[in-house]
């Protein structure tokens, strides 16, 4: 079984560290890589798959980056599995899919700040994932990664398009830069679709962390650029790091500051309403309480509340998923039953029984 | 000085010269008679660059943009633009007149890498599409099940990887 030494707690990104962690939960950096000579993924032959993934396995298993990783086979785990290496944030939606036609796999550090997936859209998806605003200690570390990565494998690359990806909107540098926002007091005064119109029109994709593609729960947001051609990774990176992201930053840090200024009983309202329900339902949805544990870590970094560590916080947005609960609890569970095991779990952790 | 139609009394608009046996014979005809002496009819209102255009892709024997289709892959750009997945590295140069414009759109102008070069690049490039080539050949030969041509292709891929990963070391 996968993950048994970690079914409890949570990779290193959600540790609740490094600069202005308050706002910023996790900085990703992830690169699209393909083997030249072959076919893209969706038109490789099984057998082709088979070679693509056998060459990188081998690999990424005998090289300097070797130390500490663990392999995993994804044609061979659970469909549970899959879905906790999702929640983790180590592999995609896409990846996790009930697939037989092609084989496919994930490489993983020890502590989960970087992960190679292979054969999912491109024969290589290489991330980088570090807790709080730490995006350019994840690009040195990607880059020094797909260094190594070149040593031995031959990527597909042109003078003209750079790195050549199955879907254009990849080219080029194959880049993808990324930042996970809590903006609970943008989201309480109305703020945030001003937030969402300015990040479209910088050109940059607004998602919700949990449940992609639909509405952000519990405020939390993905915001990440979409160019990834025409301009050099310091260029992309730089563009994020140093204007797009600290403005968000700041943003947020202001409404924050206007709550507890102007509304500070509807703020602490919010936040007790909170702390009050999680700590005594008895039956609760994923939705409501990824809700309610966003005014819960907006109270305790705003030191309104100091029954709870943001820590503590940080791991409960994780372990109350459905596969992680089924994991903890050690079996499988229907909605019903999971609604029950995560009111368990948020009284036993949040110290009220 | 404004002629009429040599057969009818309309403004004329066809105009020709043709010497035959030495005689200067000048017609001048309107649309409708034109057409019916078999004149062509004048494509006044074409604009230039569509002419160029057809002429271009008449003698060139490009196909149209319907049937435009990687030769390596076998995807066609039409399956492309219904999955948004190109097939393999070398549908980039196959579909590059269209998918130059679609690149400019996503990526803000963008239509050059200007980001991190391979230290394997350039001499990688063509032998990429060899061996791109070679797979190609190597699964249609064992889905015809002819297993000789299959190990003579196996080895020489074998043979083009080890001479580029001994190059680069």
């Amino acid at each position: 079984m996968i993950g048994s030494d970690s079914i409890d707690h949570a990779g290193e990104w959600l540790r609740g560290t490094g600069p202005d962690s308050d706002v910023v939960i996790s900085s990703r950096v992830r690169l699209a890589r393909n083997l030249g000579g072959f076919p893209f993924v969706n038109r490789a032959t099984k057998r082709q798959r088979s070679a693509i993934l056998e060459r990188c396995r081998e690999f990424v298993t005998s090289s300097r980056l070797a130390d500490g990783v663990k392999w995993i086979e994804l044609t061979e785990s659970t469909p549970i599995d899959r879905q906790w290496l999702v929640e983790r944030h180590v592999i995609s939606r896409q990846h996790a899919q009930d697939n037989r036609e092609t084989p496919r796999g994930v490489a993983i550090d020890a502590d989960e700040t970087f992960a190679i997936m292979v054969n999912e859209e491109d024969h290589l998806r290489i991330q980088v994932l570090r807790s709080g605003m730490q995006l350019g200690e994840a690009f040195n570390h990607i880059n020094r990664i797909d260094d190594e990565l070149e040593e031995r494998l031959d990527f597909a690359y042109s003078r003209k398009y750079g790195y050549l990806t199955a879907c254009p909107t990849n080219v080029g540098t194959g880049i993808r830069v990324s930042v996970m926002l809590h903006l609970p007091a943008l989201k309480l005064t109305g703020e945030i679709d001003k937030v969402r119109r300015a990040a479209r029109d910088m050109h940059l994709a607004v998602r919700g962390m949990f449940g992609e593609g639909s509405e952000a729960l519990g405020d939390f947001y993905q915001i990440s650029n979409q160019t990834t051609l025409g301009k050099s990774e310091p260029e992309i990176l730089s563009d994020f790091q140093h204007t797009v992201v600290p403005q968000i930053v700041a943003y947020e840090k202001q409404a924050r500051q206007a709550l507890a200024t102007h509304r500070p009983a509807h703020l602490d309202d919010k936040i007790w309403r909170a702390w009050a329900i999680l700590t005594h339902a008895r039956v609760i949805s994923a939705e409501e309480t990824l809700a309610l544990l966003s005014h819960l870590r907006l109270g305790a970094n705003l030191g309104r509340i100091d029954t709870v560590d943001v820590r503590v916080l940080n791991e409960l947005l994780l372990l109350t998923q459905p596969a992680h609960l089924q994991k903890i609890v050690g079996a499988e569970m229907d909605p019903q039953q999971r609604r029950q095991a995560r009111a368990d779990l948020l009284r036993r952790r949040l110290g009220t029984r | 000085m404004k002629r009429t139609c040599d057969r009818c009394q309309n403004p004329a608009t066809h105009h020709s010269v043709e010497i035959i046996k030495g005689q200067k014979i000048e017609k001048h005809l309107c649309d409708a008679c034109a057409a019916e002496e078999g004149y062509a009819p004048a494509a006044a209102h074409t604009p230039v660059n569509e002419l160029l255009n057809n002429f271009i892709k008449s003698h060139s024997g490009a196909p149209t943009k319907k049937d435009l289709t990687c030769e390596v892959c076998g995807l066609s750009y039409t399956q492309f633009r219904e999955k948004s997945l190109l097939g393999c590295p070398q549908c980039y140069s196959a579909f590059e007149s269209m998918i130059d414009p679609l690149l400019e759109r996503a990526h803000e102008g963008g239509s050059h890498h200007l980001g991190k070069v391979p230290r394997r690049a350039g001499a990688g490039e063509q032998r990429q599409a060899q061996l791109l080539h070679m797979r190609k050949r190597l699964s249609e030969a064992v889905s015809r099940e002819d297993y000789e041509l299959a190990a003579r292709l196996r080895d020489d891929i074998n043979q083009l990887e080890t001479d580029l990963s001994s190059s680069s070391s």
